[in-house]
């Protein structure tokens, strides 16, 4: 007995000690291999050149930008002309009449009063003078189209940067710029500039409470149309943030998703019972109906994608037919594979009935795979509205071309971070809502008919 | 004789009749929702063709034709095509490397988040609901989002690509892995926890060779996915064999041997790891 023990050891030992030393080096080997390729990769993507080349000033923008805005008090230094507008477009221009409480107009003197005691005086055309309450009064004179800046101790401290052609004082309460052709002046404050009502609207200004007040009352701002349509209109037409325009973006998006996903699934079912070997006893169908999925999948969204954009143009149309054909491939192989791990016993008691292939399969086949199917089918619907998004940037189309054109220019960040808030709300939703009808439909259905 | 019985039995007609009706009912219902959502896909289609700079019907005779004029001209120049794959090599190492080390870093963060986001394993049982939204919101920036705004930071590369798919794959992992590990058996981490072991450690020894297999297929399912994110990407705006392709296209006639070739070497990379990574997936979920 104990003889046998000790060869039965004898023959175990050395192979224990093998699997233990396969196991050690594993566990050494596995997180030894990762960092290595972490090393290389840190070499190869030039994390190092990466550090130099990052602009943390564009991150700073980019930070600010998202949650204030500024704005511009500008004079034209050879007119004198004044000019207040929001982040210094022309859709966000003060009308006459109308300035900020932190602006004031007499005569030719404009001052512009800026947080912590700071402040700005223009006179005339070619005077302006920046107060600085720890430092004293900065005077910059136009002269002879040359820029003379005078400072209190005639130092020039590291927050003026000054030239001949061009003088900026950046302070932590805003930025003066003084060139030949004009003085411009920002002024940061918190939140995003007329979000609801521009500054032409006559709603602008008005507290939530006056609004509702105005919404309810029966006295029209405008005679035309009641209070509530120019209200909604208001808002819907808003010049500075489109967002009627935006919406329908945010709506062609879904739309892109929702129908590339449906249409992908309708036409690969009939196509899976080809691809199911129980289904298809002949060989070479099968095969075909495989390696077309297989081709779909390998060729790839973007392929398709750039294919179809060329022949359909941009627009909602081109994005949903791509979702759909990058789908095909998924869904054939998904159902096909569903299909093919049926149950037989249900459609052999059907046949014994004398029912026909169609009542076969409608009864047989379709309540057993119909669960798998509208889980996918709706799982896909939520990851394609982000693809969606991916697509609409590519072919041009949905709230993913607003996104990058919002981008390039390199400065409307308020409305990229608008974006991406509608974004992130469009999946959250679209994530509960597949969510929700998933447990719905799966759950509360008894066999799927 | 039939009518007898039945005669004889009304409770059981009026139970039939009730059957007959309810089955009658719950086709009318299911064929109502079958006619609703038809009208609502025709209708989305002719509002979306509206939408659409081309029309549907003229699209559609035309899909070929930008297919056949790249193949045709390809085709006319394919003794260059051996050449032009080997050059694509370079991007597409780039790009496979961008899918690659996202989906190690995002596999790590989604390890990382799912053990502390999973009932009785995690580390600060309060803040499983934080951990549990930190994970929906990376899941659902799309990662188009966080790359060019990392562009904008970082500058064109690779980088904000790799930042912006690992970001993605740490949330979706994450809820794959954190089901996973919700059914791993406790009773070695309690074993563990007996002997003095760490949280760490109780992971590391109790929890992670439970789950190992359901991850790595689950990860090796996300690198398949973010190959073709990595490629997207490129397109879009930062570096790898997107952005070849993208270059090389809006060249137009005569760089069209270029494009089949890119096309070429990236369809049959998707292909391999496709097989490689499902013939793995086969034999981590069924054991051998």
């Amino acid at each position: 007995m104990a003889a046998v023990d000790a060869v039965a050891a004898g023959d175990v030992l050395p192979a224990v000690n093998k699997l233990l030393l396969r196991k050690r080096m594993i566990a050494f080997g596995v997180p030894a291999a990762i960092t290595a390729y972490f090393i290389y990769i840190f070499f190869a993507f030039d994390f190092l050149g990466l550090a130099e080349r990052a602009r943390m000033d564009n991150a700073q923008i980019l930070m600010s930008d998202f949650i204030s805005h500024k704005t511009h008090v500008t004079r034209d230094n050879r007119s004198g002309a004044m000019d207040v507008s929001i982040e210094g477009e022309a859709k966000g221009q003060y009308p006459d009449g109308l300035l900020p409480e932190w602006v004031t107009m007499t005569g030719d003197v404009t001052q512009v009063t800026l947080p912590d005691g700071h402040g700005v005086t223009f006179t005339g055309r070619d005077r302006v003078s920046y107060v600085h309450p720890g430092y004293g009064t900065v005077d910059i004179v136009l002269v002879d189209g040359k820029v003379q800046l005078t400072t209190p101790d005639g130092q020039v401290p590291d927050w003026i940067n000054a030239s001949e052609t061009r003088v900026s004082l950046t302070t932590e309460s805003g930025r003066l710029s003084v060139t030949r052709a004009r003085t411009e002046v920002f002024r940061y404050s918190y939140g995003w500039e007329l979000f609801f009502f521009t500054l032409d609207s006559p709603f602008y200004g008005k507290s939530f409470g006056e609004i509702v007040g105005l919404a309810i009352s029966g006295d029209r701002v405008d005679p035309a149309q009641s209070n509530i349509a120019n209200i909604v209109g208001s808002v819907w037409n808003n010049a500075m943030w489109r967002h009627g325009d935006v919406l329908w973006a945010i709506f062609e998006t879904i739309l892109m998703a929702f129908l590339g996903t449906m249409s992908a699934a309708l036409v690969t079912l009939p196509l899976a019972f080809l691809a199911a070997s129980n289904f298809t006893p002949f060989v070479a169908v099968r095969q075909v109906a495989r390696r077309l999925f297989d081709f779909v999948r390998g060729v790839d969204g973007l392929i398709w994608t750039i294919i179809l954009s060329r022949a359909f143009g941009p627009g909602p149309m081109t994005g949903a037919l791509a979702i759909a054909i990058t789908d095909v491939g998924s869904f054939g192989k998904i159902f096909s594979e569903a299909l093919e791990n049926v149950d037989n016993k249900q459609i052999e008691g059907l046949a014994s009935t004398g029912a026909k292939p169609a009542l076969r399969y409608r009864f047989g086949v379709i309540p057993q795979i119909m669960p798998v199917l509208l889980s996918q089918v709706l799982y896909y619907l939520e990851s394609n509205t982000r693809s969606a998004t991916v697509i609409g940037a590519i072919t041009g189309g949905g709230i993913g071309l607003l996104l990058t054109q919002a981008i390039s220019t390199q400065k409307d960040w308020e409305e990229v971070s608008y974006y991406i808030v509608l974004i992130l709300l469009m999946v959250m939703a679209m994530d509960s809502l597949s969510g929700w009808l998933r447990g719905k439909l799966i759950k509360g259905d008894d066999g799927g008919h | 004789m039939t009518d007898a019985t039945l005669n004889a039995a009304p409770n059981l007609r009026r139970m039939q009749d009730n059957y007959l009706e309810l089955v009658r009912r719950k086709r009318m219902y299911g064929g109502l929702i079958l006619i609703i959502f038809i009208s609502v896909l025709v209708s989305g289609f002719m509002l979306a063709d509206h939408r659409n700079a081309g029309g549907f019907w003229d699209g559609i005779l035309n899909i070929g034709s930008f297919p056949s004029e790249v193949v045709s001209e390809a085709w006319a120049n394919r003794a260059n095509l051996p050449g032009l794959m080997w050059a694509a090599i370079p991007s597409l190492i780039e790009t496979v490397n961008i899918a690659l080390a996202s989906t190690l870093v995002g596999a790590l963060m989604g390890g990382v988040f799912a053990l502390l986001a999973t009932r009785g394993l995690a580390r600060w049982p309060r803040l499983i609901g934080l951990f549990r939204r930190v994970m929906d919101t990376l899941r659902a920036f799309p990662e188009i989002v966080i790359a060019l705004v990392l562009i904008y930071i970082l500058g064109p590369g690779p980088v904000p690509a790799m930042i912006a798919i690992a970001l993605h794959t740490g949330g979706a992992l994450g809820k794959l892995f954190s089901e996973v590990a919700e059914n791993a058996d406790l009773k070695p981490v309690e074993g563990l926890q007996s002997v003095g072991a760490s949280w760490i450690q109780r992971m590391v020894l109790g929890v992670v060779p439970q789950v190992a297999p359901n991850w790595l297929s689950y990860a090796l399912l996300r690198f398949e996915i973010n190959i073709r994110a990595s490629a997207i990407l490129g397109f879009v705006g930062s570096g790898g064999i997107g952005y070849e392709l993208k270059t090389s296209m809006q060249w137009g006639q005569g760089k069209y041997d270029q494009v089949v070739a890119i096309f070429l070497v990236l369809f049959i990379t998707i292909v391999i790891v496709d097989q490689v990574s499902s013939y793995f997936r086969d034999k981590l979920v069924k054991g051998h």
